[in-house]
Parts: C-alpha cells; sequence; structure tokens
C-alpha cells in the first residue's frame, strides 16, 4: 500500500529533468547589488539629496507595480526585483537636487506607460527608466540640468549648483574644463574617482566598473554592447572630437563623463530591449555609440547617452530578425 | 592536448560519482517479462506467439514489420501468458508479449561463428538484423538500416559514441571499463560493414579511466583512434560528436551519412560484436539505477521485459525521504514515469530515481526577459526563445521559420532558462500542430 501512495505522489513532467538555479529575480537582485558601489559613491558626493532621491524613486516603482497589477488583476510581480532595479536605475540618472516630483512622475511614466501598459516584464519595448527619464527631461528641462557641486560634506542640504564636464566642454571649451580641474592628469582622476557635477549614479567611473566587473564575471552581461557602444564613442570622439582638426579629440574624456559608463555597462544592456543574438548586440553598440557622438558634438545637449538607447530601442525588433542566430549545419547559400 | 567539443551546450551536475564505480552485475531473471513489440523507431513487429506458447531465451517473438524495423526475441525462457497492450516507458500503451518465467534459462540454438570477420560484409548486417540490435543510446533506431547507407552516400568514418553525457548514466562508462575489447570489436564489425578504413572513439573526459582503457585496447592499431572530448553537454548528439571530432558540419535536416559518418553507441557496438560472433539477439542490455532516492546505485544487466519496480527492489528499494520523481533515461532527455510497472526495453539506458535533494520544482514559469541564454547554449544555433514565444501564443507556422524541426529537444535551453520557461514542451507543441 505504501509503495502505491508513493507512487501516486511521484512528480511527472516533460524532460529536461534538471533545471539551473538562476531566475529572473536573482538576475535582477544581482544587477542592482552590481550598483551599490556607483550608488555609494552617489551618496558620498551628493549627500542626502542623492539617498532621498533614489529613495523616492525606489519606492514609487514598487508602489506603481503594485497599484497598476492590483487594478488590472494580474499577478503580483514585486518580487521579481524589476521593478525595484528600475527604480533604481532611473534615480540614479537624476540630478541630486531635482524637486521631489519629478523622481515620483518619472517612475510612474517608467514602470506604468513604459513597462505595464506594453504588456510587463519582457515585452516592452523601450529601457523603463530612460522613458521615465526622457519624459521628465523634456518636461522639467530646467530641473533637470541643475547639477549639484559634488562635496563630500554630509548633511548638507543648500547645494551649490555647477556645470558637468560636458557641459563645460560643449559651451565652453576644453581650455575652460581644464582651466576648472587643473591639468589633463586631475582630470581623468576626477573623472575616475567621479568628483565632478553630474546625475547621481553616472559619476563614478571606478564604481561603475567595479559593478560592470562583476556582472561580466558572474556572465549576467556580455561585453558585446559595452565594448562596441565604448569603443565606437572613443573612436568617434578622436576623430571629430577636437577643434584642431581631425584626429584631435581626446576620447578618454568622452568615455568617462557623462552617462556613458552607466549606460552602456547597466541599460544599454537591458535583455529586454537589446537584441539577444550577440552579432545583433554589436550592431547595437555602434549604434548607440554613433547617436551618442552625434548629439554630444552636434546636438542641442550635451549629453546624448540616454536618446542614443532608447532610439537604438526601437530598432532591437529590427535587428534581432534579420541577425539571427547561425543555425547548425545551414549552408549560407540555402539560407534565405 | 586540447580537448574537443562543439559550440554552445551546457554543464548540468554530472553525478556520476553515483553509479560511475559499480561494475555490472546481472539483474535477477525476472518472473514475468513484458516485451514490447515496438521498442525500436519504425515499423512495430507482429508477433507470432500464440498464447500458452513455450519459448526459448532467445528465440524470436515478433518479426519486424518492415525493414526499419527490428524482431524482438524472448529474454526469458518459458509460456507466453498474455499478449495486449501495457504501458512503456514513453508514456504510450505498446502491444506486448509477456512472458512467464520457468526459470531454466533454456537458450534457444545460437549460430556461434568463431571467424566471424571472415563473413562478408552482408553476413555480418544479416546477423546484426536477426539479432534485434538498435541505437542503444536511446534513439533505438535500427542498427542494419544506419548500417545500409545509400551508394550515393560514401561513408569514410565510424565513429564510436562513448560521450556519454546525459547526467548520472555510467552504462556506457563500465561498457569500456570492463570490455573494452569486444566495443572494440564491434567497431571493426561495423568498419567492415561500410568498408571504412577510420574509425574513432569519442570519449568526454570526466572518464579517464575509460579513455586509458580503450587507448590501451586499440593502442598499435593506427585505423582506430581514441578521442578525448570536453565534458559538455549534449556532447554526445551525433551532429555535435561529429563536430568535435572531424569538425564536419552534418547539414540541417540531414543525417550523419550525408558528411560521410555513421555514429554508433557503446553499448551497440558491444551488442553488435555479441551477435556477430556468439549470434546472440539483444535480450538484455546495461542499465544505470542511479539516484539519490534509490538505496544502492548500480549498473545491472537486465533483462528487456523486466519492469523497473523489480530493479529498484534489487538497488535496495527507495531511500527513506523517498522518490520525487522516477525518469528512466537520463534526467535531460529521459520520461518521468507514473507507475513503476514499465519493463526495460532496448532504449533503456538508466533508471534515475530523484530525492527532494536533487529536485528542482518546476515552478510557475515566467514571461520570456529575452536575456539571450537559450540562444547562446542552443547547440544547433536555434532561437529557443522566439520558438517559446511563438508555441505559446499559438502561432506554430511562425516556429517554422525560426528552425523548428532542427530542435532535437537536447533541453540545454531550458536548463538555462531564468525564466524557467518549459521550451521543450512548447517546441514539441508545436511539432505536433505543424507539418514539417
Ligand atoms: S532549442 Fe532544441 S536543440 Fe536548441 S537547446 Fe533547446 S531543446 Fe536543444
Ligand atoms: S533563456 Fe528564457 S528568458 Fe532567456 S531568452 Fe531564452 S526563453 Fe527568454
Amino acid at each position: 500500500m505504501e509503495a502505491i501512495k508513493k507512487q501516486h505522489e511521484l512528480v511527472v513532467s516533460v524532460s529536461p529533468h534538471l533545471k539551473s538555479e538562476e531566475t529572473t529575480s536573482r538576475i535582477m537582485w544581482t544587477v542592482s547589488l552590481s550598483l551599490l558601489p556607483a550608488f555609494i559613491s552617489g551618496a558620498y558626493f551628493f549627500g542626502p539629496r542623492a539617498v532621498i532621491t533614489t529613495a523616492i524613486c525606489i519606492i514609487t516603482a514598487l508602489l506603481s507595480e503594485r497599484a497598476f497589477q492590483k487594478i488590472t488583476n494580474r499577478e503580483d510581480t514585486i518580487s521579481d526585483g524589476s521593478a525595484f532595479l528600475t527604480g533604481l536605475l532611473l534615480g540614479m540618472n537624476l540630478p541630486a537636487t531635482v524637486p521631489f516630483y519629478i523622481p515620483i512622475i518619472g517612475t510612474v511614466v517608467a514602470i506604468v506607460i513604459t513597462k505595464q501598459l506594453f504588456g510587463g516584464l519582457g515585452y516592452n519595448i523601450f529601457n523603463p527608466a530612460l522613458i521615465g527619464r526622457a519624459f521628465v527631461l523634456i518636461t522639467w528641462p530646467r530641473a533637470m540640468t541643475t547639477w549639484m557641486k559634488p562635496d563630500a560634506a554630509f548633511m548638507r542640504f543648500d547645494a551649490i549648483s555647477a556645470a558637468t564636464p560636458l557641459g563645460i566642454l560643449k559651451e565652453e571649451g576644453l581650455a575652460k574644463l581644464l582651466a576648472l580641474f587643473g591639468d589633463k592628469l586631475n582630470l581623468y582622476t576626477e573623472l575616475l574617482v567621479g568628483h565632478r557635477a553630474g546625475s547621481i549614479g553616472e559619476t563614478s567611473v571606478i564604481a561603475l566598473l567595479l559593478g560592470a566587473a562583476f556582472l561580466v564575471y558572474k556572465r549576467y552581461i556580455s561585453l558585446h554592447i559595452p565594448l562596441s557602444f565604448i569603443g565606437t564613442v572613443a573612436v568617434i570622439a578622436w576623430l571629430f572630437g577636437g577643434k584642431e582638426g581631425l584626429f584631435t579629440g581626446d576620447p578618454l574624456i568622452h568615455i568617462m563623463s557623462g552617462g556613458l559608463m552607466l549606460g552602456a555597462f547597466f541599460m544599454a544592456t537591458d535583455y529586454v530591449t537589446c537584441p539577444s543574438v550577440k552579432k545583433g548586440q554589436i550592431v547595437f553598440g555602434i549604434g548607440c555609440g554613433l547617436i551618442t557622438m552625434l548629439i554630444r558634438l552636434k546636438g542641442g545637449y550635451p549629453e546624448g547617452v540616454m536618446f542614443a538607447i532608447l532610439l537604438m530601442n526601437c530598432f532591437t525588433p529590427l535587428i534581432d530578425r534579420n541577425l539571427r542566430s547561425k543555425v547548425f549545419g545551414f549552408m549560407k547559400k540555402e539560407a534565405k | 592536448m586540447s580537448l574537443l567539443t562543439f559550440e554552445g551546450g551546457i554543464h548540468p551536475p554530472g553525478h556520476k560519482e553515483l553509479a560511475e564505480h559499480s561494475p555490472i552485475v546481472d539483474a535477477k531473471s525476472p518472473a514475468r517479462a513484458v516485451i514490447p513489440l515496438s521498442q525500436h523507431i519504425g515499423a512495430p513487429c507482429e508477433s507470432i506467439v500464440e498464447m500458452g506458447q513455450e519459448v526459448k531465451k532467445g528465440e524470436v517473438i515478433g518479426n519486424p514489420g518492415g525493414f526499419v524495423s527490428a524482431p524482438v526475441h524472448a529474454s526469458v525462457s518459458g509460456k507466453v501468458v498474455a499478449n495486449g497492450s501495457f504501458p512503456v516507458p514513453n508514456g504510450r500503451m505498446v502491444p506486448c508479449v509477456v512472458i512467464e518465467n520457468d526459470g531454466k534459462e533454456e537458450w534457444t540454438t545460437l549460430r556461434d561463428s568463431p571467424d566471424y570477420m571472415d563473413l562478408s560484409p552482408e553476413e555480418l548486417k544479416e546477423k546484426i538484423k536477426d539479432a534485434g540490435i538498435v541505437g542503444l543510446g536511446g534513439a533505438a533506431f535500427p542498427s542494419h538500416v544506419k548500417l545500409s547507407p545509400p551508394k550515393e552516400k560514401p561513408i569514410d568514418t565510424v565513429i564510436i559514441n562513448g560521450a556519454e553525457c546525459e547526467p548520472y548514466l555510467t552504462a556506457d562508462h563500465r561498457l569500456m571499463v570492463e570490455t573494452p575489447s569486444d566495443v572494440v570489436a564491434g567497431l571493426r564489425v561495423i568498419m567492415k560493414i561500410l568498408g571504412v578504413e577510420k574509425g574513432f572513439i569519442g570519449i568526454e573526459n570526466n572518464k579517464p579511466d575509460a579513455i586509458e582503457k580503450m587507448q590501451q585496447t586499440v593502442s598499435g592499431e593506427n585505423n582506430i583512434e581514441v578521442k578525448a572530448l570536453q565534458v559538455k553537454y549534449p556532447q554526445g548528439a551525433e551532429k555535435m560528436l561529429i563536430k568535435s571530432i572531424l569538425d564536419r558540419d552534418v547539414p540541417a535536416g540531414g543525417l550523419p551519412m550525408d558528411v560521410g559518418v555513421v555514429v554508433h553507441n557503446v553499448g551497440t557496438a558491444f551488442a553488435i560484436f555479441e551477435a556477430c560472433r556468439y549470434g546472440k539477439p539483444i535480450i538484455e542490455r546495461v542499465v544505470t539505477v542511479t539516484g539519490l532516492g534509490i538505496m544502492e546505485q548500480k549498473n545491472l544487466r537486465a533483462r528487456i521485459g523486466t519492469l523497473i519496480s523489480r530493479l529498484i527492489d534489487e538497488c535496495g528499494g527507495f531511500t527513506n525521504d523517498g522518490p520525487v520523481k522516477v525518469i528512466v533515461g537520463g534526467p535531460m532527455m529521459g520520461f518521468a514515469q507514473y507507475s513503476m510497472d514499465v519493463p526495460v526495453i532496448k532504449g533503456t539506458s538508466g533508471v534515475l530515481v530523484m530525492s527532494a535533494a536533487e529536485y528542482t520544482p518546476s515552478e510557475k514559469f515566467g514571461p520570456c526577459i529575452r536575456c539571450g541564454r537559450c540562444i547562446d547554449v542552443c547547440p544547433m544555433g536555434l532561437m529557443p526563445s522566439m520558438l517559446s514565444l511563438y508555441s505559446e501564443k499559438g502561432h506554430y507556422e511562425e516556429c517554422k521559420e525560426y528552425n523548428l524541426f532542427d530542435c532535437f529537444e537536447c533541453g540545454s535551453c531550458t536548463f538555462v532558462c531564468p525564466s524557467k520557461r518549459p521550451i521543450v514542451q512548447l517546441v514539441r507543441l508545436a511539432k505536433s500542430q505543424v507539418k514539417p
């Protein structure tokens, strides 16, 4: 009898009967964790306002996702970590001193409109955090481009405003930038450490690289997009970025300033909105780099990473459809 | 030496240690043998025995129903007590002949041939066909058919598949360690039949003792080589094996013979040797009984038709925390069972009893997050994410655009999917809804 009972309790399912331990939520929480160094550096340089602004984004993200799912009677997916990650990324993409309604509205746009209305996780075409940011940038351009002077003095709420290195480069030129930072070496060092005006989580190159290296090591991201993106930016900056003609630009300044590091490693690599085949990812990365530099050098904004990624998001379905994986044993001439 | 391999693939936990050091032992002859008339790919056999008829061990009880078919033989001596449908490991009900064992173990007369290597290829092929040999790696394709390539497909290489890439299973491993010369003899027969000069034995590098044994056995023969392969699932899939060893790409939708290769599994080579040398039909095979849910892990030489409940008893029964899942075959491509009353058939390479500790519950699956992991691991270079999305929405025709029928259901994609999407299941669904 015992044996028969046991038999009825057997699990019967389709092969394979082994599954890896990786889960969507583990990926989302790990990516969030990898942003911790950059977040800490943001909190260090921009003080409590940075923490509060990011926290508002995260809380709004969780609440609006829950509310939307409650209203539309969908399953609660808060624990998968993707709303948390969107909130965190959006927060890190904002200046620390924005008025509190900006993170709230930006996050609602990101979660409700960009993600949930498109069908939820996996179905959105655009990176939610970037749409959220684009929306508030266009709606409140002033607040969104008022940057705080980085200052490691904690608990200071009265911020002094300052321009970002890319802003200075665009408006006043390299000479002014160098004058402000002393010399080139000092400029590079400050950019590396993150001691400059900018969005909360974008400034510290070292902190971002630390998180990115962790993700690469864990194989959560591959280098195809970041390298092609950053490489393209470097080449274009070197070619056309200088005032004295071709080949006189300074690629390092372009690589280390603005939102490139944050964008290339953490936002352009968003699984849902980037191509999923490696060769498509390279095309995507190059496209991002080209558009970024077009905006930085010729456009009205000093920074173009955000719009570049969003524009390339539009092309993701097209890239995926045309650059498919190579089927084993499929001869070239047979391929359509 | 760098190890040979292919693109894609996964590294599931191997768990070979459970059974790899257990020597092959004979399982008890079953009191009743339930012998399905269709154990192979191709036409089922027709029963030629009647109720109550006395049969001897090795006697033909089912005649092949066509060229792509293989006869079945009595695996015990005794009386036919039933002729009807019974469940088999793949979940279907199949006509079976049930023989009650009289315990005499009387063999029918076998055609012994000490000088079997002097026989003509046709005679050897006939012996293999009469012995009812099919691919023992699990595919169960009749071996004599594989040995009869059409004239326009010249064959230049034979590969013996000793990869045994399915986790847990160790049957082929033990055969190579314990009877290496018989396996090699089988390979020589195959090479002779096909008139081929070059033979390889491909073995995954997690079986160093098997590699060594086989290497010793073939030393001094320069037309047979043992190749060590990187440990990676599905290394034992024919196309991946050929890619690794010969760097030839079997065309999509094609067969190994399209690139001049014939692949046979280690167990099949062993059976081919026994058939040609002793005239012995395939009435038994090595079955790995393993997993943490069983008391003792063993490699049993079991008669075809032995119910797996008997094998489980012979291995000391289930452990106290009990079986959570019982799988016939390996964990990647095997079949989960409802009942333990299914027989061992020619293609049964293992019985895996999973305990709670080994079992990953198949939680609810989530949406595809387009992470691309499945694409990276698919050995066929497919886009399993797209297959699963289209199939889930019922757009089966679109699946064909993503090479639905090139998927051989290895399960690598499903193994890695962080969203736990049942990709293989969705692929099977789509395949059942559209024509190739
Ligand atoms: S799509 Fe098919 S062949 Fe590719 S990994 Fe999945 S099961 Fe294997
Ligand atoms: S592994 Fe799963 S989640 Fe990732 S792309 Fe494939 S199907 Fe989608």
